[in-house]
């Protein structure tokens, strides 16, 4: 797994899952489907990710298709060009 | 009249108009009659009768229409469950409603596994999201049916009147255990037309619905909507606001309706401007209070809708409307009531109160509930005798004051009850999960200001010695066991919890 969809891992399973008592989520699986996260958790990996790699995530980039997914936040975040601090 | 006759009158009178439009498809009037009919006569077929509970515990979208019109077309109960319920607490929910079927869907399936272990009251589950049903599954499941599904001897109408049960919508209270607010088909028909007509709802209008199906705010969006032959554009939640916009703009909706939580990410949007609602000319607010810098906001933003302003509660529907014009001078008013009921405030002895007072608003009207369900209680606090014989007035619970006029101004709730993103939080049932939480010794939950939330959920936690946990931990154990809007957003730990003279927890000095 990528260093991105681990550290998102990490932080999901650490803010909004109990250990192994929530639904397993695979990199594809929509979170907001599975009820991983809801509306007002996204508002919180919003600034997870702007906090951890430093970008901004405009109004128009807050999508199913940019945060909705372990594969989603990894090509979104790929295509800020972010500089990651060990090899991906 | 029944509630889902005024569905099926439209379905008659316009069968290929779009009634629905979720995820990009679209359901004509006729279509949606025809699996709800499907979907009736399989609940029939399967022993559900009338009075019956059928629990619907799904998410937006189509599934959720059918349930809720196949349920009443067999003449059973309808009980939406919000789909973010955990576990215990939907076994709860089956338990005290004795549910005889289960509507779900498969991302929901641990949820639904465990409550059925815990229930015996549930003979049919119904789960979404799949065609395959093995044997090593629960005998009781079948699958949703498909739109294409073969067709089944046809429903044999139910003995209904508009005396019977139409839904039980279950509510948080003070007390820890929620309670299901029973509604006739009379009390709900009643609801959705001194709403439609108030808001002025017409057969062009085209209805955003992005607030949950299982309030019923949301729920009467689609009863109201289909009521009038109107199109409920459906979104699964306002959760990504810049895509709900756009298939809002693309749609051309009218009609917006919404609480303060999302109108705060609506306007925070910087490229609102990108996406413009030329048609939308009815915004609607109610489940909390709107400032009035939304206000100002939201009518600058949008200068050719008018907003309604207004306050109802769970046990009656709706209670209020402020008529727009009215914002230009009380802007914090929610207005003198609705067509068809008496709303009026009492004091303490349950006198009625001239104009300029303050005290607890009461309803009389076809829209107050029965009471709640096997809960004789609870029910005689809030439904009390009213001026003729054998009928009852509903206490709200919520103190109001009236100025001159008799427009009404909340002042505050008489319970302790949280509203956080504009849903209802019982402090005692955020409590009783924290006490289940291994070292928890002592808990207080409070309501704390939130500028985007309204009020956020707050704990107090005193640990057993030797046991230390971090913020996190709680909330995500809160997490797991409630709906996401009750988890507390923040948790203090402290050493003891202030008490009164009698050893109870006194909440009155924490913030």
């Amino acid at each position: 797994m990528s260093a991105i969809k681990s550290t998102v891992r990490a932080y999901i399973l650490e803010n909004f899952i109990m250990g192994g008592d929530g639904p397993a989520f695979t990199d594809s699986d929509s979170f907001m489907e599975l009820h991983v996260i809801d509306s007002t958790g996204f508002l919180e990996l919003v600034t997870f990710l702007e906090e951890t790699w430093n970008v901004v995530v405009e109004d128009a980039e807050m999508t199913p298709e940019n945060l909705d997914s372990l594969d989603g936040i990894e090509a979104y975040l790929r295509s800020k060009a972010v500089a990651m601090p060990c090899a991906a | 009249m029944l509630l889902h006759q005024l569905f099926e009158a439209t379905a008659r009178r316009v069968p290929d108009k779009t009634a629905l439009v979720f995820d990009g498809v679209r359901h004509t009037y006729a279509q949606l009659d025809a699996r709800a009919n499907h979907l009736a006569a399989l609940l029939q077929q399967r022993g559900v009768q009338r009075g019956d509970r059928v629990a619907g515990f799904l998410d937006n979208g189509v599934e959720a229409v059918l349930c809720l019109y196949a349920t009443l077309k067999c003449g059973a109960v309808f009980m939406p469950v919000n789909p973010l319920t955990k576990r215990d607490k939907l076994a709860y929910l089956l338990n005290d409603s004795r549910a005889s079927a289960l509507v779900s869907h498969t991302v929901l399936q641990a949820e639904c596994v465990h409550a059925l272990a815990q229930n015996g009251s549930v003979h049919t589950v119904m789960m979404a999201g799949t065609t395959a049903v093995t044997a090593t599954e629960d005998t009781r499941q079948l699958p949703f049916p498909a739109a294409d599904a073969p067709a089944l001897a046809p429903l044999a109408l139910p003995p209904l009147i508009d005396q019977d049960l139409a839904s039980i919508i279950y509510t948080s209270g003070s007390t820890g255990d929620p309670k299901g607010v029973m509604l006739t088909h009379l009390n709900m028909v009643s609801a959705a037309r001194s709403v439609s007509q108030y808001l002025g709802l017409v057969d062009s209008d085209i209805v955003a619905c992005v607030l949950p199906l299982a309030f019923d705010y949301g729920l009467y969006q689609v009863l109201m909507a289909f009521q009038t032959g109107a199109t409920i554009v459906l979104e699964r939640s306002f959760a990504f606001p810049v895509k709900a916009l756009e298939v809002l703009a693309r749609e051309r909706v009218t009609v917006f309706p919404g609480v303060p939580t999302i109108f705060s990410l609506l306007m925070q949007l910087k490229t609102l401007g990108e996406h413009p609602l030329p048609d939308l000319r009815l915004i609607t607010n109610t489940a909390a209070a709107l400032s009035e810098t939304h206000i100002n906001a939201l009518r600058g933003l949008f200068p050719q809708a008018q907003l309604f302003s207004m306050y109802g509660l769970t046990e009656c529907k709706r209670v209020t409307f402020l008529p727009p014009e009215q914002l230009d001078i009380r802007p914090t008013s929610v207005g003198r009531g609705m067509p068809n009921e008496e709303v009026w405030l009492v004091d303490e002895a349950g006198q009625r109160l001239p104009n300029g007072s303050v005290g607890e608003l009461v309803i009389r009207g076809s829209n107050v509930m029965r009471g709640y369900w096997e809960k004789p209680h609870e029910t005689a606090k809030r439904l009390k005798p009213g001026p003729i014989p054998g009928e009852f007035i509903l206490h709200s619970g919520d103190i109001f004051r009236t100025d001159s006029e008799g427009y009404l101004y909340f002042v505050s709730r008489t319970d302790d009850v949280i509203k956080s993103r504009g849903e209802k939080v019982s402090p005692r049932e955020v409590e009783d999960v924290l006490y289940s939480l291994e070292g928890v010794y002592e808990a207080a939950v409070i309501g704390v200001p939130d500028a985007l939330l309204g009020e956020a959920v707050k704990a107090f936690v005193s640990l057993r010695p030797g046991v230390s946990y971090s913020e996190r931990d709680v909330i995500r154990y809160c997490l797991s066991k409630l709906e996401s809007f009750m988890a507390p957003k923040h948790v203090e730990f402290v050493a003891s919890l202030p008490k009164t003279d009698t050893g109870k927890i006194k909440k009155t000095g924490l913030s």
